[in-house]
């Protein structure tokens, strides 16, 4: 997993509630495996006019100002839905390394985690403000510090965030976790031998 | 001295922690993993670090996603990845002794239809499954819930899984639940109250008369669109109607005494406390349908659909104003008489026998409306069979229903099986999101007797008007 410390970047504001994951990325386009570029699927009926087809320039993702934005800022229960770990690889491979938003769908926050996309939980009003403030100066850049656990706004204002410190720890490190869970052997076997046969059948 | 009482997903999380770290990290062990053709992701990690589950008497594997509902034969599958898919699970559970319900096999059918079906999920268990909806083994007494591929990786190499404790919730509903009206209103009148995110961070236990005098596929709607609420998980207490669903199943316990006594033990205790309660009056439930892009914009059937001007903020009447663009509908139009054009039903929420009876009962002696294609998918063989058995199919295909085979379909299109833009469809699934069941098609959310009620009226319309023998 690639490691997350600090990121400094333009945001892109899609101040909606209830982002679901079919609409990060359309179910036609989850039989691809990791190694496929994702990119292209991010929003990809989202950010194209029904009609046509072609992209819409309004949809934000769509507006060049935001081009080389690394920081989604969103409405209140981000990625709901579907447990599509394709989300993340969508949002990661156009770029994205942090989403800040009032809430988020659980399995979508712990995905992010494993995947190099860090979540990031502030109060509504916070994200309302910092949704307002890259809407009217969308080259203002912010800075998402994860060993500070803080975020820092165009107009300056720090705005601190947790996340579960295990998930922080293997974020900042690139680790994953399987390795780790391995390195427990022994804890898992004798589990297994106090609980015997239980559940198995 | 006594211990204190504890939520039976306290129980069960106690039972499963293999150790806890300081930070609250905890490292559960995982009882069943369900895997479905999602799986292989997780399965090219596991090749790529030269790893192989550690338990794959475990494991069960099972496609549903890409299945296509046609025919049952892979080399009917047009789409190369999706035959792909649906080969591979059969390739890496082969390749790692992993029992596999193959398509075309007597037990294939969609992943949390058989689990319960086959008494895979059993009261107590902790299950896991790379879909959101395994919430719905919960009705069971399991503690169930959806996880991601790198997650579904994590299990199969360890059996275990991390997690931090997530908060409890009781929905308690209480009364008697009116004719016509059945889970799915139930859960979408949930939903609707406290919003698509009312649950996040929290398992839901659902408690009362409303819920405990369900039938278990009742409760297995209920707790399937716990996600829909942002639950992590949901969940019902066992009792003796559970254990009766249980009792002779495929794989149910070989010690069945010893089993029942444990299940006896689970239910949360007198006194346990939960974080948050939400209360619920049954008999005030109507039947439901979604107007909107989430589930929790749901009204009764008698509802009109709201305005821009209702929206709490700015955010929130841009949103409604997509909203109901997308969805072809004005503020003030009544929700009775839209016009629908096609009907599913089907899906992990509502595919089960009690379902396909309830829509049967609508159905039968009457005939889906010209203009409306109206498709029933049982969620497995075993559905199949049974409703076979009773003649169902035969009560659908005279009716003008177009009666399928097993799978997801157009819950979520995966294997193609999408309404075109624009079209209407009255679907007994679990997410009316935009794209859902196709780019630009709407997706309405209803009952099983609703779905039904809409494909022979034409549109939407009350079923207890129906019921009552009204036309």
């Amino acid at each position: 997993m690639e490691a997350f410390t600090r990121l400094t970047s333009v945001a892109v504001p899609l101040p909606r509630p209830n982002i679901d994951t079919d609409q990060i990325i359309p179910a036609r386009f989850l039989s691809r495996p990791r190694e496929v570029d994702h990119g292209e699927f991010l929003f990809h009926d989202a950010r194209r006019r029904p009609e046509t087809g072609e992209q819409d320039p309004e949809f934000p993702l769509n507006r060049e100002v935001f081009g080389a934005a690394r920081i989604i800022v969103a409405g209140r229960n981000f990625a709901c839905g579907s447990s599509r770990e394709s989300a993340v690889w969508a949002l990661f491979d156009a770029g994205f390394r942090c989403a800040i938003a009032p809430s988020f769908g659980d399995i979508f926050r712990t995905n992010g985690m494993k995947n190099g996309l860090l979540p990031v939980v502030l109060p509504a009003e916070a994200v309302a403000a910092l949704t307002a403030q890259v809407e009217a100066a969308p080259e203002a850049e912010v800075t998402v510090d994860l060993r500070a656990l803080e975020v820092t706004f165009p107009d300056g204002s720090v705005h601190g965030f947790e996340v579960d410190p295990f998930a922080r720890h293997c974020l900042l490190e690139g680790l994953d976790e399987i390795g780790l869970t391995l390195s427990l052997e022994d804890e898992i076997a004798a589990f297994e031998r106090r609980y015997g046969r239980e559940n198995t059948r | 001295m006594s211990e204190a009482p504890r939520t039976m997903f306290e129980k069960i999380w106690d039972r499963h922690r293999v150790l806890e770290r300081e930070d609250g990290q905890t490292l559960l062990y995982v009882d069943r993993h369900l895997v479905h053709e999602g799986g292989a992701a997780a399965f090219a990690a596991l090749r790529r670090r030269g790893l192989a589950p550690r338990a794959p008497d475990r494991i069960f594997t099972v496609p549903d996603h890409y299945a296509p509902t046609d025919s049952r034969r892979l080399d009917d599958i047009r789409d190369p990845r999706h035959r792909e898919m649906i080969e591979q699970l059969a390739q890496n559970s082969k390749e790692h002794g992993i029992r596999h319900f193959g398509l075309g096999g007597p037990e294939q059918g969609i992943v949390h239809v058989i689990g319960p079906e086959l008494g895979l999920s059993q009261p107590g268990m902790l299950i896991v499954c790379g879909d959101s909806h395994t919430s719905t083994h919960g009705a069971l007494g399991a503690l169930a819930f959806g996880i991601g591929s790198s997650e579904v990786a994590h299990v199969l190499a360890t059996q275990t899984l991390w997690q931090r404790k997530p908060k409890t919730m009781r929905i308690t509903v209480d009364g008697r639940l009116g004719e016509g009206v059945s889970a799915k209103d139930v859960i979408l009148a949930i939903i609707a109250r406290i919003s698509a995110a009312g649950a996040t961070g929290h398992v839901i236990e659902y408690a009362g008369s409303a819920i405990t005098s369900l039938s278990m596929e009742g409760r297995l709607t209920l707790c399937n669109m716990s996600i829909e609420a942002g639950g992590r998980a949901g969940m019902v207490a066992p009792d003796e109607a559970t254990f009766a669903y249980l009792a002779g199943r495929a794989y149910a316990p070989e010690d069945w005494e010893a089993a029942l006594a444990r299940w006896r033990a689970l239910p949360s205790d007198p006194g346990a406390v939960f974080d948050a309660e939400v209360t619920l009056d049954g008999g005030a439930i109507e039947p439901m349908v979604t107007w909107g892009n989430s589930p929790e914009e749901a009204l009764p059937i008698g509802g009109t659909v709201p305005g821009p001007e209702a929206a709490a903020d700015a955010e929130r009447r841009e949103t409604m104003a997509r909203t109901l663009d997308y969805m072809g509908l004005a503020p003030g139009m009544a929700l009775e008489g839209l016009a629908v054009d096609r009907v599913f039903i089907g899906s992990c929420t509502n595919s089960r026998i009690e379902d396909l009876r309830a829509a049967a009962a609508v159905a039968r002696g009457r005939r889906v409306a010209e203009s409306v294609e109206a498709w029933v998918v049982p969620g497995s063989e075993a559905v199949k069979r049974q409703a076979e058995a009773e003649g169902l199919h035969e009560v659908f295909r005279g009716a003008g229903f177009d009666w399928r085979e097993p799978g997801c379909s157009m819950c979520v299109g995966m294997n193609g099986d999408i309404a075109r833009p624009g079209s209407r469809v009255a679907s007994t699934s679990n997410r009316n999101f935009m794209g859902r069941q196709g780019p630009g098609a709407r997706t309405h959310l209803v009952s099983p007797a609703m779905a039904a009620a809409a494909a022979v009226a034409g549109h939407f319309t009350d079923v207890r008007r129906l019921l009552a023998g009204g036309g």
